[in-house]
């Protein structure tokens, strides 16, 4: 089989999961291109994970209410899940609808939330938003249920336009003006929560979403344009009618699966990167009918997307969660979940609790000195261990290649194997020098496993590894 | 006799969970206290009386004597306007100074921006513990953030030292800023280079330093122990930040015991580190602020207590004119909100009164706002 199938794949495979192993990448890549793509946009038609199993280990996850048993259990499904794209479109949505821990308190009610995305994420976005309308912990986080006819609460209003559907503006012009967002606001006057949220005073209770038709304002309202006795479901109605709805969504999918763009903020007066594959992408969402698995079809099928390799700097969960599967570690329930998984949190990225209703800056922004330290020493780390079964089996591979290994044998068999990485030319022959130091490697010998070892340990501490 | 003028630093000590203020600094003359606590509640006669209506919890002995040396405020009533009883929300309020609506900009981070605008000092913020505070986070301000400064470092979790020293040597070479490579990669080429001498610098500290002060063995004790070691090493460093371990002040289930060793722990390494500063001749310009993100319950719940409002705070150092600021909340019922004490004294003035009075930076910026200020320094 072409590397360059296998290349392909396991860039698909990061951006579209998680990462896989090599043998997963092997036996994706005999499948072909397409089909794969067709198959993780179809999460539904593959096994979920077996929660049962897992129950007997993890008993907390039965009731799961505390913030770091969430993330345990998220970072479990990232390693595990065979349904690699519903994990990721969930994180996807998780950093764009924010609702965070630290105002909710009910760990439960958010992964509900998430539970939502997954189902829904890839579907029509008009029928994702008015699940999100009706979730109670966002109802609860952006303060829609003290919202009422005679006294509007237009945070969820204002947000629903800013954050979760259609920007600020694009092209240099607003989107929407300030009476739109008060008339956004009236229309979602009664989506409220039955059960207090928050654990404190009275306990976690499970809530839900609650229409009260006597405190909702059922006057003539104009949005955007349109007059009518809008209620929430309209607004959405029109909401995913907007060009500035498909320009908005086909800029988070590509800076979430292509390339980093400029932060949010910055879009309605920084043009996209790529100006005609956000048209590409736009003119599929009007096209399909809104639907999010449509647009994912063409970017994941399209030339930008499969040029875009090492585009990105790696998200802490993409850290976490693609260096444990190349170990294929914790592919089945064991102590030391829980503390794996705050590696993501020491990172900078604490999921289910982002900082901000604007969710996480990405791209460079994910590093600094302190967590640049933590991804550099977590994954020398993880690939230093010579024990791990992802490990032992890049050893075997590249031992049963021959009696002896060259240098540059050596260390590109350690970048194919991590899923055809590419250094810069300066990076490379640095590497390469210090591996031509210490000569050829015979295969049997007992330093073979080390010499291995120590060359992942190299690729993992390059610039180029932060990168995905 | 001071000829050659030394910074000024300040040291945070965090207790996160929600110190249960009113057993810490205890009324114990008021009936009112020993009504609402029927079982988690400090016996008079061992309450270490600081005057006729207050007093130290009995295992805070050391801080006690500070305080009788006049170098311990006490910030009394401390909080904000409506309470968050959420452990990570309040905790974001104090650090981002906006208790109204959600920010990400935290006020040390603010203030090592403007202690050091230009980067001259990667190391003028350091925090120990895994993960950097958000009062430490701003855009462009590196921070190291020391899980263990014995083993801090870049590539540290290589285990061999000579396969260590060899991935290092090759780390310096590969991150040293290289033209015609992408604005990202030389970003993380900067900030590489940035950790790498930061963690140079800082593992000179331990070896410089020997002290007769024992410290204790838990992770607040290593962590003072370890700012006492970067503080004598004179590195240039402003803020100090650690954290007590994780949540370990949210005592809502047997309280008296967690507490009791929670505060034997605190008040001896405040001291501990007190007496490392003094033995180093070390202690004089730097002031400590220790706080929790809010008070507890005023009424216990048989065992523990749930989360509350108006917490008290304390700044330790020789440059504090020690006693009583602010007022303490009133137990009575009418003047409690919702079961709460009522703080009385904003934790933004407080802030203000460290900023400027301290580390002669202008608060307003920082702690978005104009707050009394506090007279303590």
């Amino acid at each position: 089989m072409a590397g360059t199938d296998i290349a392909l794949m396991a860039h698909l495979m990061r951006r579209a999961g998680f990462g896989a192993s090599y043998e997963e990448l092997e036996r994706r890549a005999a499948v072909g291109y397409e089909a794969t793509v067709e198959e993780l946009l179809h999460p539904e038609d593959q096994p979920n994970l077996q929660m049962d199993v897992l129950l007997r280990h993890f008993v907390d996850w039965k009731q799961i209410n505390g913030l770091e048993t969430n993330q345990a259990h998220w970072t479990y499904r990232m390693v595990n899940s065979p349904r690699p794209l519903e994990e990721k479109i969930c994180l996807f949505w998780h950093g764009i609808f924010c609702v965070g821990d630290s105002k909710c308190m009910n760990g439960r009610q958010i992964l509900l939330q998430l539970n939502k995305f997954r189902e829904h994420g890839l579907n029509k976005f008009p029928n994702l938003l008015l699940e999100l309308a009706s979730d109670p912990a966002m109802v609860y986080y952006l303060d829609n249920q003290m919202s009422h006819k005679d006294a509007i609460n237009e945070n969820w209003g204002r947000e629903l336009l800013e954050l979760f559907s259609m920007g600020v503006g694009m092209d240099g012009e607003p989107n929407y003006s300030e009476d739109d967002v008060k008339e956004c606001a009236r229309a979602f006057t009664g989506w409220t929560v039955g059960n207090a949220i928050p654990r404190y005073p009275f306990g976690r209770h499970e809530a839900m979403f609650l229409y009260n038709p006597h405190d909702h304002d059922q006057d003539e309202k104009t949005f955007l344009g349109e007059t009518g006795h809008w209620n929430g479901e309209d607004i959405i109605e029109i909401i995913g009618q907007q060009k500035a709805t498909a320009r908005f969504i086909a800029r988070h999918l590509y800076n979430f699966f292509v390339a980093d763009e400029p932060q949010v903020p910055a879009w309605q007066d920084t043009p996209p990167r790529n100006v005609e594959a956000i048209k590409l992408l736009e003119e599929e969402y009007f096209r399909s009918g809104f639907e999010i698995r449509a647009m994912l079809r063409v970017l994941f099928n399209s030339d930008f997307f499969k040029n875009a390799r090492f585009a990105k700097v790696k998200s802490p969960a993409e850290v976490v969660a693609s260096t444990l599967k190349l170990t294929g570690e914790f592919t089945r329930p064991k102590p030391g979940l829980y503390e794996i998984s705050q590696e993501i949190r020491y990172m900078g990225q604490d999921l289910l609790n982002p900082p901000t209703v604007e969710g996480w800056h990405t791209g460079t922004e994910w590093i600094d000195s302190g967590t640049l330290v933590e991804r550099l020493n977590f994954a020398a780390a993880q690939v230093g261990d010579t024990n791990t079964p992802g490990v032992r089996s890049i050893i075997e591979r590249l031992g049963a290649e021959g009696p002896s290994l060259s240098p540059d044998r050596l260390l590109e068999g350690c970048l194919e194997l991590l899923g055809h990485y590419n250094l810069s030319d300066d990076t490379h022959s640095m590497i390469l020098d210090l591996a031509r130091q210490r000569g050829p490697v015979e295969t049997g010998s007992d330093e073979f496993a080390e010499r291995v070892a120590q060359m992942l340990q190299f690729i993992v501490s390059t610039q180029e590894y932060q990168f995905t | 006799m001071t000829n050659t003028k030394k910074d000024p630093v300040l040291v945070v000590l965090q207790l996160s969970g929600g110190n249960d203020g009113l057993n810490t600094v205890v009324p114990y003359t008021n009936p009112r206290y020993f009504d609402n606590r029927p079982n988690v509640r400090i016996p008079e006669d061992q309450v270490l009386p600081i005057n006729g209506e207050i007093g130290f919890n009995p295992n805070m002995r050391e801080m006690k004597d500070l305080y009788d040396q006049g170098k311990v405020a006490i910030i009394q009533g401390i909080g904000y306007p409506t309470p968050n009883r959420s452990h990570f929300r309040s905790m974001d309020i104090w650090h981002t100074c906006e208790p109204e609506k959600i920010a990400e900009e935290g006020w040390l981070g603010r203030a090592i921006r403007d202690i050091d605008p230009d980067k001259d000092n990667v190391l003028t913020g350091v925090n120990f513990g895994r993960g950097v505070p958000r009062a430490l986070v701003a855009p462009g301000v590196p921070v190291a953030s020391v899980g263990n400064l014995e083993t801090y470092g870049v590539l540290t979790t290589i285990e061999r030292e000579n396969q260590r020293d060899e991935a290092i040597e090759l780390f310096s070479r590969m991150y040293s800023p290289a033209m015609g490579r992408g604005q990202a990669v030389q970003y993380l080429s900067q900030t590489g280079m940035d950790a790498l001498k930061g963690a140079d610098i800082l593992a000179t500290a331990p070896a410089q330093y020997s002290s007769t002060v024992e410290y204790g063995g838990g992770s607040v004790a290593q962590y003072m122990r370890n700012i006492a070691q970067v503080h004598c090493a004179e590195l240039g460093t402003r803020v100090f930040y650690t954290t007590a371990p994780y949540n370990s002040f949210d005592t809502h289930a047997t309280q008296m015991q967690a507490h009791s060793m929670l505060w034997t722990d605190v008040s001896r390494t405040v001291n501990d580190f007190y007496q490392d500063l003094k033995e180093h001749d070390a202690s004089d310009n730097v002031v400590m602020l220790v706080f929790t993100e809010f008070g507890r319950r005023v009424h216990d719940n048989g065992s523990g207590t749930d989360h509350g409002s108006g917490g008290a705070a304390f700044v330790i150092g020789d440059a504090v004119k020690g006693g009583l600021y602010g007022e303490y909340p009133s137990l009575d019922d009418d003047k409690l909100l919702e079961g709460d004490l009522h703080f009385n004294n904003d934790f933004r003035g407080l802030y203000s009164t460290l900023l400027e009075d301290w580390l002669g930076l202008e608060a307003q910026p920082i702690v978005n706002g104009n707050f009394e200020k506090l007279g303590f320094l």
